[in-house]
């Protein structure tokens, strides 16, 4: 037990300080993803409830695709297009060669763009949720398109929303350890690192397992705390 | 960039399927497997015994809250470490990729899968077992005769989500050198430099397998929930 917190530790040769760092990089990709996935499920959700068939049909082949191909497929997609298109823009400018995407950037990317996939369904579902005659209501009152979404429907369905966005959070989270495999030093890539160099990939791994679930565990425990803040105007039967 | 380069594309789609039989094989060998352990941690949930329902809580909280990722690590490359192991009878299979993919995909679906079969147990009404009970039937007549129909027609829709998650799952077993759909697509597009092509091929593919899936078990809940239909009644007129 000793040995493992000189090995982890943040004493001089112990890998304490690049393990949190590197969580940091996790937490850091994995809210970049989510964020930018939460665009993409808005606009997808908006896209599935619209009068117009082609913006649904389009919204539909999009959460179809993207929740039935492995992530890892995804995020080879971005790198490997990412970098082409780099690398032809490099050509243009005289550079030489292979010019590998930004990885944070692919990665974020890739995440946003699979977890829009499954956000956009929670959205609908919460927007779904909503009872008819408000917004029957507010087209009474006189409210345009725009101020009905910020006033009636947006509050109450971010309400609806937390629970299934909760699921998606986790979900990412454990997405962000595939960002490993195209080299951005986050978690993962990190206890890879120091399996490699300390020849106990054990060690490494399970350490990074326990902070996967520590923030898991913390991260569960806000969404929960959101929920029953938002929910606490809410009377419900149980 | 050519989308339409339909040799192209052909070639890659027909490299692509070589790699079918490996993903299938993954995955029906970690669900089957971890079905059994499902059922055997779903029991342990059920016990209606604290110790032991604290035990399977614990191994599903701890597989549900990490990575695959890092559970295929720990597996693949992590128990190396320990020398005792490698002289041991289980090396020869824990050395291999195949395997170590086989086993932490089962452990991975067995922690999702025993909360669906429990989901399933206790939506079966209460009447109906203590009808049975009343009827004077033993613990395993009223689980065969009961329980296990009912629930398995009423966990059928969240279980076919978790076979799809496999499916998806099976592409990290390309992380650790297994050639399946994910890990050809990985080597054909470092090899040409065209993603979006091969991406929409193996994309094909992961979806088609996905689709079949689907349909094969809205069959199977379809056949199982006969008695849920309203009857036809023949009523002799022609229509």
């Amino acid at each position: 037990m000793g040995a493992y917190f000189d090995l982890m530790g943040f004493a001089d040769g112990g890998w304490g300080v690049d393990m949190l760092r590197a969580t940091a990089v996790t937490l850091a990709v994995a809210l970049a993803g989510f964020g930018l996935g939460s665009l993409f499920g808005m606009l997808s959700a908006a896209a599935s409830l619209s009068q117009i068939p082609s913006l649904r049909h389009l919204a539909d082949g999009y959460t179809t695709v993207l929740r039935g191909v492995p992530d890892l497929l995804v995020i080879y997609l971005f790198y490997f297009g990412g970098s082409a298109v780099i690398t032809q823009l490099g050509h243009l400018f005289g550079a030489q060669g292979f010019v590998s995407a930004p990885v944070f950037l692919t990665g974020a990317m890739a995440i946003g763009v699979v977890s829009g996939a499954y956000q956009a369904e929670v959205f609908r579902g919460a927007v779904l949720a909503l009872s008819r005659g408000e917004i029957e209501a507010a087209k009474a009152y006189g409210m345009g398109a725009f101020l009905r979404f910020r006033r009636i429907i947006l509050p109450q369905a971010a309400r609806f929303a937390i629970p299934g966005l909760g699921n998606v959070w986790q979900l990412v989270l454990k997405e962000s350890a595939l960002i490993s495999v195209v080299g951005l030093v986050e978690l993962m890539r990190q206890a890879q690192i120091g399996a490699g160099s300390t020849r106990k990939p054990f060690t490494f791994f399970l350490t990074a397992g326990v902070l996967y679930l520590v923030i898991s565990l913390v991260s569960g425990a806000a969404f929960r705390a959101a929920e029953a803040r938002a929910m606490r105007g809410i009377r419900r039967a149980s | 960039m050519n989308l339409f380069d339909i040799p192209f594309l052909v070639d890659n789609f027909l490299a692509l399927c070589r790699g079918i039989p490996l993903t299938l094989q993954l995955t029906v060998l970690s669900v089957s497997s971890g079905a059994v352990l499902a059922m055997l941690l779903a029991g342990l949930r059920l016990s209606g015994n604290r110790v032991l329902d604290g035990l399977a809580r614990g191994y599903i909280f701890v597989f549900r809250g990490t990575p695959l990722l890092v559970q295929l690590y720990i597996i693949y490359y992590g128990l190396s470490q320990f020398p005792e192991l490698r002289r041991s009878f289980a090396w020869p299979f824990l050395r291999e990729p195949y395997w170590c993919a086989s086993l932490a995909l089962c452990l991975n679906t067995a922690a999702y899968s025993a909360e669906i079969i429990r989901g399933g147990v206790i939506a079966v009404p209460l009447g109906q077992i203590e009808a049975a009970k009343a009827y004077g039937m033993g613990r395993l007549t009223l689980l065969r005769r009961i329980i296990a129909p009912q629930a398995l027609r009423l966990m059928l829709p969240a279980y076919s989500n978790e076979l799809i998650l496999v499916v998806k799952s099976t592409a990290l077993a390309s992380t650790i050198t297994m050639m399946e759909v994910t890990g050809i697509a990985a080597k054909l597009i470092s090899a040409s430099y065209r993603p979006v092509e091969i991406f929409i091929c193996a994309g094909a593919i992961y979806l088609l397998l996905n689709f079949s899936i689907t349909r094969l078990l809205r069959f199977f809940e379809h056949r199982l929930s006969r008695d849920q239909r309203p009857h036809v009644v023949a009523t002799g007129e022609q229509a």
